[in-house]
């Protein structure tokens, strides 16, 4: 207001005093736009990435270490990380395999080996196969859409240090000997305080509070992520299949994952404050808790094989030379298993006594379930068919997956019905039925896809022998495994014994998959030896070794911190495969001063708005640490949530203390 | 061709192995009405599932086997990737449509199999009760007659060809009863009354096993079924509500007195002494019985040796406690416990 007298100005109608305002404030814009740095035709090449190389790195050590928002550095913690449990996780099957390999057998005992199942089973589902699903999509999904950032990057990485805590506590409850024993769906009563004394329930419950609020800030930032950070010209129809999975995993990490809260936290209320939700002495219902974690148990395991679908297409596509057949009904499939999966809960209450009816309703549902799944396939099919399959490494585990996991969608069809089922529930039947669809459908897959994906993260590549070797030890050895357990199921032998009596002819097929445990655990250390050996010894991978065609191979291998340098635009559904030669089409005027991504509408990805990205903070790690500490104490006295909520409240007011925007000076320019 | 018939040698025997099954605890052991169906049902299931499972696999040979056309396919290289066969949009179809009528298929065929099963269960003739306590079965056979009412643990006796109604009801956590031989399972869960009928076809000895873990020791919670004929049944019920006898020799006396007076007679019953208990199972015809410890061990003077002194060490975590007897108290208290015929 330099050039109006106060005086004057206070006399002036609110209109004029608002129009003079508004012209103040345009030129002082006018004037900082010459200095904002902007990419264009002006700013380009190796001048733009210098600039923006500076203005994405994070601080160096160990603070900008845990403050870094990088959704790469993000994605690749959490894939290591998963990596790391999955490992802890079959040391853990190997010793329960080494006690089952003969009858009456006094290696480990009923105390131990109950918490080695329960640990098993927790860390695979928990720690492993939802994380490193999300670990995988965190790291690629803002390349494959073409953009510079996630959505909400401090929560995605507030994510991971609430994931890595939780895993961190379990495992070292493990260790001490209070990890917990009552099986990784840990029914109540037995889970209750009456019949699970001690801190090992408590452990469970608090871990399961750790890894559902990471996934599920995992969740919205990748549905933000895919629904406003679309490359420009990428609408839902041409958005790849993997960043539709995840679309659809998210969210129904988004519907499942309160079920569980809510069912675990009743338990630690019952545990803890001495409720009665699940006692029946008391008028509570034993049953509750199955209605519930199954609502969220099933969907759970959809949540772990819909992002192995995308893999899957994701390969079929790059080594077949041709997008996957029918991108419309795939997606479809997608999104129907993704709703059906919320509808089928009660077939694992099927002995539980429920009225008929009911039943007859969730066998129907339970079956129709097939149908999505089983048009996916004859489209993978139809697509290797019409293609021209290159059976390289990730080629011949989506092979491996379509010959395994068809296996384990066909029992699953066995055990819907009611009267299959009650025979065939709970035991090692059972076992072999959902190994088939978590290791074919979900392991096979995301080892291809790690595979392929390994020269991005890396730039080099892995070495094809040993992946191959690996390949069919995993292979073999998986059928040799888990085959022989659909025998020893009908045989009569019930899941989560720790041992079985001589006679009853289950000597030969335990003997079978205790050997063939062991050969998937040589091809699962044969993998990491060649991930380890490749990121020194592999060849240079360049931007596009397979010859791909979504987004995240136009740019380096590995991809700059800032991931491209123009933001690219996509014009088909195989945006590589049809670009013209030269120059691939880009939006250009970002700024270059300051962290900014491109914001999409949501449908037809048409340029919305520019958006600030944050700078690194330490804010999401203290946050999850005051998160961690509360829920960790919380174990030992209920008075640790009310004065934890202290430092939580600090913590998340820090992180969320509004900071001065500047104004947007201008829309965007296309 | 060698490696064809070293792979038959190898594999032969197996199949020969799983075809022959043990009958004791099996799904195979078609002991049962329920289980009959199941089995033929089960066969229906695997035959469609089958049938699917070589279609896919066909179809991806089928894909494998055309990898090396030269650039007809409708691939990048041969710039048609956006093209796709004619035949697969209605291959889609059918395929869709074929997943859908075998649904439809196994649907009906598993619905009739459900209704048949209860047509067996209907007009149940006999009534037991079982609770399923950590980890031990207590099994009540009711009757309107109150002196008729049998009580004893671990071991069902069934009378062939008579529907039996079983109750399941749990004392502590969810149990889930399972003897494959027969029928399918039933969980037992604490506040609820569940209920399965079995009808039995052949005579013989069946094993069970509680098939919803349920703690430490869910592995050595089993039960032994005894199918026999409606005579034999009869007989053995009349012998089961007879309380124990008297011992005879003073070294049985001996354990007599401990038994009763001692700690044991905290937690087990048996008919007609003093000794009545009621958290454990009931001992009044133990020796009868062919198991020790809801099917651990068998019944055998060595095993009661083993388990009186130890039950700890033989079944880890059992609520049953090691009191540390003198020698010649597990003496005196193994010969009582063997006149409990």
């Amino acid at each position: 207001m330099t050039d109006v007298r106060a005086d004057t100005f206070d006399a002036m109608p609110a209109r004029e005093r608002e129009r003079i305002r508004v012209e103040e404030e345009n030129r002082r814009f006018a004037q900082e736009r010459k200095k904002i740095a902007r990419d264009g035709p002006k700013l380009r090449g190796e001048k733009l990435a210098a600039r923006l190389d500076l203005t994405w790195r994070r601080p160096p050590g160990i603070i900008g270490w845990l403050a870094t928002v990088d959704h790469k550095e993000i994605g690749r913690r959490y894939i290591l990380t998963a990596l790391a449990f999955l490992a802890l996780g079959g040391v853990l099957a190997l010793a329960m395999r080494l006690q089952l390999a003969k009858p009456d057998s006094a290696l480990i005992g009923a105390d131990r080996y109950n918490q080695l199942f329960t640990m098993h089973g927790s860390t695979m589902m928990f720690l492993f196969a939802v994380p490193v699903m999300e670990g995988v999509a965190v790291y690629i999904i803002p390349l494959m859409l073409g953009t510079r950032s996630t959505a909400f990057p401090r929560l995605n990485a507030f994510s991971y240090f609430m994931y890595l805590f939780g895993g961190l506590m379990l495992w070292i409850a493990f260790v001490l000997n209070v990890g917990p024993d009552m099986g990784w769906f840990a029914y109540t009563p037995l889970s209750g305080p009456e019949f699970s004394p001690g801190k090992r329930a408590d452990v469970w419950a608090q871990m399961i509070t750790f890894t559902e609020v990471s996934a599920l800030a995992a969740a919205v930032v990748l549905v933000c992520t895919i629904l406003k950070a679309r490359a420009p010209g990428m609408t839902l129809a041409r958005m790849p299949l993997f960043a539709w999975a995840m679309l659809v995993q998210a969210a129904m990490i988004i519907f499942a994952m309160p079920a569980v809260a809510l069912c675990s936290s009743m338990l630690i209320s019952d545990r803890t404050l001495g409720t009665n939700f699940y006692n029946a002495a008391e008028h509570g219902d034993a049953l509750l808790w199955q209605h519930l974690f199954w609502f969220f148990g099933h969907p759970e395991v959809y949540i772990i094989f819909i992002p192995a679908t995308g893999f899957v297409s994701e390969i079929t596509a790059t080594f077949c030379r041709r997008p996957v057949f029918a991108h419309a009904v795939v997606v479809l499939a997608l999104i129907s298993t993704g709703i059906l999966a919320f509808g089928l809960w009660v077939h694992h209450m099927f002995a539980t006594g429920l009225p008929r009816v009911g039943y007859s309703f969730f066998t129907a549902a339970s079956m129709s379930v097939s149908i999505p799944t089983g048009l996916q396939i004859f489209c993978w099919l139809a697509t290797i068919w019409d293609g021209r399959p290159r059976f390289q490494v990730p080629m011949l585990y989506v092979v491996g997956f379509i010959v395994t996991f068809v296996i384990g969608g066909l029992t699953g069809v066995m055990v819907a019905a009611v009267p299959l089922d009650l025979q065939l529930h709970d035991t090692y039947f059972v076992v072999a039925h959902f190994h088939y669809v978590l290791i074919g459908g979900a392991v096979f897959p995301l080892l291809g896809i790690l595979t392929f994906w390994y020269p991005k993260i890396t730039g080099r590549m892995m070495d094809e022998t040993l992946g191959k070797i690996g390949f069919w030890m995993l292979f073999l050895g998986f059928q040799l495994a888990f085959f022989p357990m659909h025998w020893s199921g009908m045989l009569g032998m019930p899941r989560r014994v720790y041992t079985y009596p001589a006679g009853l002819g289950l000597e030969i097929p335990n003997m079978l998959s205790t050997v063939g445990a062991f050969v998937v655990a040589l091809a699962v250390v044969l993998f990491v030896v060649n991930g380890v050996m490749s990121l020194y010894r592999g060849v240079i991978a360049g931007p596009n070794p397979w010859g791909a065609t979504t987004l995240e191979w136009l740019t380096s291998s590995p991809p700059p911190v800032y991931n491209f340098a123009h933001i690219p635009v996509v014009e088909s559904e195989t945006p590589l495969w049809d670009a013209p030669e030269g120059e691939f089409p880009v939006v250009t005027g970002l700024r270059v001063d300051q962290k900014e991504m491109l914001l999409t509408t949501v449908v037809a990805a048409a340029p919305d708005t520019r958006e600030p990205v944050p700078e690194p903070s330490l804010w999401p790690f203290i946050s999850a640490c005051a998160v961690g500490v509360v829920s960790l104490t919380s174990i030992f006295s209920a008075w640790a949530v009310a004065v934890g909520v202290i430092p939580c409240f600090i913590a998340l007011t820090a992180w969320f203390w509004p900071k001065e925007l500047k104004r947007n000076p201008e829309p965007v320019i296309t | 061709m060698k490696l064809a018939s070293c792979a038959k040698a190898a594999v032969l025997p197996l199949l020969v192995g799983a075809c022959q099954y043990q009958r004791y605890q099996s799904d195979f052991g078609r002991a049962g009405v329920e289980d009959r169906d199941f089995l033929t049902l089960f066969w229906i299931f695997l035959g469609v599932c089958a049938f699917m499972y070589v279609l896919v696999i066909a179809f991806l040979l089928a894909g494998i086997a055309r990898r090396n056309r030269a650039l007809e396919a409708n691939i990048v290289e041969s710039g048609r990737h956006h093209e796709s066969h004619p035949l697969m949009r209605s291959g889609l179809i059918g395929w869709g449509a074929l997943i859908g009528v075998g649904l439809i298929g196994l649907t009906i065929a598993s619905f009739f199999a459900d209704r048949s099963m209860a047509e067996a269960a209907r007009n149940d003739k006999l009534s037991v009760t079982i609770t399923g306590n950590q980890w031990w079965w207590d099994i009540v056979y009711n009757s309107a007659d109150a002196s008729k009412t049998l009580r004893t643990a671990n071991e069902l006796h069934l009378p062939v060809g008579v529907p039996t109604h079983i109750i399941l009801h749990s004392g502590d956590v969810i149990h889930s009863f399972w003897v494959p031989s027969l029928a399918g399972k039933q969980d037992l869960i604490p506040g609820r009354e569940n209920g399965i009928t079995v009808v039995p076809k052949v005579t013989g000895m069946f094993r069970g096993q509680c098939a919803e873990f349920c703690g430490t020791q869910h592995a050595h919670m089993s039960l032994v079924v005894v199918v026999e004929s409606y005579p034999d049944f009869l007989n053995w019920w009349h012998h089961q509500l007879q309380p124990a006898p008297v011992p005879r020799t003073p070294l049985a006396m001996a354990g007599y007195k401990y038994v009763v007076s001692g700690p044991c007679s905290a937690c087990h019953n048996i008919g007609g002494t003093p000794a009545s208990g009621q958290i454990a199972p009931d001992l009044t015809h133990l020796a009868s019985r062919r198991s020790l410890a809801a099917g651990t061990l068998p019944m055998s003077t060595g095993n009661l040796y083993g388990w009186v002194e130890d039950p700890q060490s033989l079944k880890p975590g059992v609520k049953m406690p090691t009191i540390g007897l003198e020698p010649d108290q597990l003496h005196a208290v193994v010969a009582y416990l063997e006149t409990l015929k």
